[in-house]
């Protein structure tokens, strides 16, 4: 079935059903570097689309279709093994790490502790939270939080990237400079995004195709 | 999902088995016995099936018996009235006040306090001989020596009831504080706004939602309060006992005929508990009905501002008795020549310690082994149980709350008295692997319904990220859950601890007295009456518990002291 590698994320045909009520479907390429707006009122599905393309579908739901990622079919793959990150609405930085801890975590194994912190360390610069390695995750600000959490997926080296509203509980202010920087990184790393709000800001703001509930 | 076998799939069986097995197998023992059933391997014997129903012929002539029974009976319900009573007054009255946090903080140190232990205390303060008593004498009584009054040990066993009083209260406390998130707090508010009492707000809002939760929780105190053996050995009516410690007697008496009586009145038990807990069932309803009428009457109960006082004092002086009886088992411990209407010993001398300090070393020893084995083992358990939950996508329903409760519903002398014969029959008495195993059937339990709650309740969105950030489903529970959950593991672990040593019964039955522990030491002195050295080993006993609380409470806070996110924050 797999007769040319498609680059990017592929959603084929992919219904979510509740029991026995289809709530969305939906049939999409993602190409590597865009990022897909998905809009619609809560309660439309979109929170558990985004579950089911990272492998956390609740047993109350179902998902038929197919996900592929790259080509590869990663539909019933364990979450840990299909590498694709999520950003949810809460930055859920890990609150017994440090921050420069929250990267190390998320970045592959592989390479000596002092590679491994150098890398780290070069993430939080791009994000300017480099003098916040060693802080407590709680202790930063609500933009601050988001920041790491953005660097930490992107520690991941993910192969699709989902959004989960993921600047709706930040301020005004801090939301506009926190869209750039993730379209920035997912224009830049070339991953395949998709971005669930119902805020209509968001759509515009990253002049990618918009879909809507 | 591929269908993963996973090997934390036996955990629910081997729960069942730990929880299940032991009921059925103390129920068939007890039965054996009882009716002097010969067949099979049960008697060694190859005759034809018989029954008897001499020993409960035997139990129902023994002198006094039905008194032992209602004193059971009462004794069970008069506790789980006054503890509840008080604890839902109390909260009633204090929960919207700031001081709660302080309430929380002073009530912990006596939940771990041992049973015997507060009954030593209690009655160290309140014998004829005891400190309140010396404090009044000889100046106000104008005794020189102790009067002769029935103070303990009295013969409708109130001092008992108080005893046990003492520490269901924490219990009870706790129990409902773990319900009480679940509960709106505005719908007091609401009532006290049309012009209804504090107290009675509390009542009608919030008590019905409330007590439906910690329902089982009262049944085992009324459980725990018609069967106890170590508190009534303590403070309990001698001539007759309670029928518990009558059990307790037949089952220790050298004519071995006395266990067949021994099993049929531990049969007894089970009915007296069981009569007792629907007894208090059918008081439920009728406590519904009356509160419902009296609030559709509308009436206020305006003034309840001596209840309030009165809640607040008689918690209060739990927590107080609890306190001094500690100080007075340190006090004998060190007292040398102390006379009686002195309050003070007249000679400190450290001379208990030093005689006790082998034995004490010994079975203090082995309590702790026993007590950090049982709260190990049923530790992994619970954890295994819960993570199995968590990845099922379960919770546990209302038939696994039921069996959960069931080690804590059964009377230990039926449940403990019917494995002993069994452990004995195959000759795995003795051992210390018996006792810890034993134990754990309770500590299980305990550490189960402490640990459930803060479980669930964690945020399953950090385990999420971990996952998709490419960590394996075991990795994210010992990476993230574990650590982040640290502090409320612990704490479970403490009161499981806590638990183990102060059980009695298993040590003394499971053990067959060759695994004695600070707690049956204690109350084999207990009819000495030897105050210095019981104090040495019901101190020991308080110090255990209340050294791994502290340590469970101190380990998280060292560890993430730099963690903000992980350190208590007051109660609001």
């Amino acid at each position: 079935m797999n007769d040319q590698a498609i680059t990017g994320l592929q959603l084929d045909n992919v219904e979510i059903f509740k029991g026995t009520v289809r709530l969305l479907g939906m049939d999409a390429i993602i190409a590597p570097g865009q990022i897909l707006t998905l809009m619609g009122p809560s309660g439309s599905g979109k929170s558990t689309l985004i579950n089911a393309i990272a492998g956390f579908l609740p047993s109350s739901f179902s998902c038929t279709g197919t996900i592929r990622l790259n080509g590869q079919n990663i539909t019933t793959l364990p979450p840990e093994s299909r590498r694709v990150g999520v950003l949810f609405q809460d930055p859920l930085l890990f609150p017994h790490f440090s921050v420069l801890q929250n990267i190390l975590f998320a970045l592959p194994a592989g390479g000596t502790m002092h590679e491994r912190c150098d890398k780290a360390l070069t993430l939080l610069h791009e994000i300017s939270m480099d003098e916040f390695a060693d802080a407590d995750p709680d202790t930063l600000s609500g933009g601050q939080k988001a920041r790491v959490a953005l660097a930490r997926v992107i520690a991941s080296t993910p192969n699709a990237l989902l959004l989960d509203e993921p600047f709706s509980k930040l301020d005004a202010d801090l939301r506009d400079s926190m869209r750039q920087l993730v379209c920035e990184e997912v224009a830049r790393r070339k991953i395949p995004t998709l971005l669930v709000t119902h805020d209509k800001d968001d759509a515009s703001a990253t002049d990618g195709p918009v879909l809507t509930l | 999902m591929k269908a993963k076998t996973s090997r934390l799939a036996i955990i629910p069986a081997l729960v069942l088995a730990l929880l299940i097995l032991p009921i059925g197998a103390a129920t068939l023992s007890l039965l054996g016995t009882a009716f002097d059933w010969k067949f099979g391997w049960w008697a060694h014997s190859l005759e034809p099936f018989e029954t008897s129903l001499g020993a409960f012929q035997t139990v129902l002539n023994v002198p006094g018996f039905w008194t032992s029974v209602g004193l059971s009976f009462w004794i069970g319900l008069f506790t789980a009235l006054i503890s509840l009573t008080i604890v839902m007054l109390f909260i009633a009255t204090f929960l919207s006040s700031r001081g709660f946090f302080w309430v929380w903080v002073l009530m912990k140190p006596v939940l771990a306090v041992p049973h015997a232990a507060a009954a030593f205390g209690l009655l160290f303060l309140i014998a004829p001989s005891g400190f309140l008593i010396r404090l009044v004498s000889p100046e106000l009584s104008g005794f020189l020596r102790p009067p002769d009054w029935l103070i303990v040990n009295d013969p409708a066993g109130l001092s008992l009831a108080l005893g046990l009083i003492l520490k269901e209260i924490p219990f009870l406390f706790f129990v409902t504080m773990a319900a009480l998130p679940q509960t709106d707090f505005r719908r007091p508010r609401i009532a006290a706004n049309m012009g209804y009492g504090q107290i009675w707000s509390w009542f009608i809002s919030v008590f019905p939602g409330v007590y439906l939760q910690i329902r089982l929780p009262v049944f085992a105190v009324i459980a725990f309060a018609t069967s106890t053996i170590d508190v009534a050995l303590i403070l309990g009516p001698v001539t007759p006992p309670t029928l518990s410690v009558r059990i307790l007697q037949w089952m220790n008496d050298p004519d071995l005929s006395m266990r067949t009586t021994a099993a049929a009145g531990a049969i007894i038990q089970v009915g007296v508990t069981l009569l007792a807990v629907l007894t208090w069932w059918a008081a439920e309803y009728v406590v519904m009905h009356l509160g419902r009428m009296m609030a559709l009457r509308g009436w206020r109960f305006k003034r309840d501002k001596i209840l309030r006082l009165l809640s607040v004092g008689l918690l209060g002086a739990s927590v107080l008795i609890v306190s001094v009886g500690t100080a007075l088992l340190a006090l004998w411990s060190v007292a040398g020549v102390w006379r009686f209407p002195e309050a003070l010993p007249q000679v400190w001398t450290l001379k208990s310690w030093s005689d006790q300090a082998t034995n004490l070393w010994e079975t203090g020893w082995r309590a702790t082994i026993i007590g950090l084995g049982a709260a190990t083992l049923s530790l992994a358990l619970v954890l295994a149980s819960l993570e199995n939950e968590y990845r099922n996508n379960k919770r546990a329903t209302r038939l696994a709350w039921w069996t959960i409760y069931i080690p804590l519903l059964v009377p230990q002398i039926a449940l403990v008295g019917g494995l002993s014969v069994l452990f004995i029959r195959f000759s795995i008495d003795g051992t210390l692997w018996a006792v810890i195993l034993v134990h754990m059937i309770f500590t299980y339990p305990y550490i189960y319904l402490t640990l459930s709650d803060p479980w669930n309740a964690f945020d399953t969105r950090y385990l999420a990220v971990a996952r998709s950030l490419g960590k394996s489903v075991n990795r994210a529970f010992w990476s993230i859950r574990l650590p982040i959950l640290l502090r409320p593991v612990l704490a479970a672990f403490a009161l499981g601890f806590a638990v183990s040593i102060a059980q009695y019964l298993p040590t003394l039955l499971i053990g067959a007295g060759r695994q004695p522990t600070l707690t049956t030491e204690a109350i084999a002195l207990a009819s000495g009456g030897n105050r210095r050295v019981i104090g040495t080993y019901a101190l020991v006993q308080t110090l255990l518990p209340l050294i791994v609380f502290a340590l469970a409470n101190l380990v998280p806070k060292l560890l993430w002291s730099n963690r903000r996110g992980l350190q208590v924050r007051s109660v609001e």
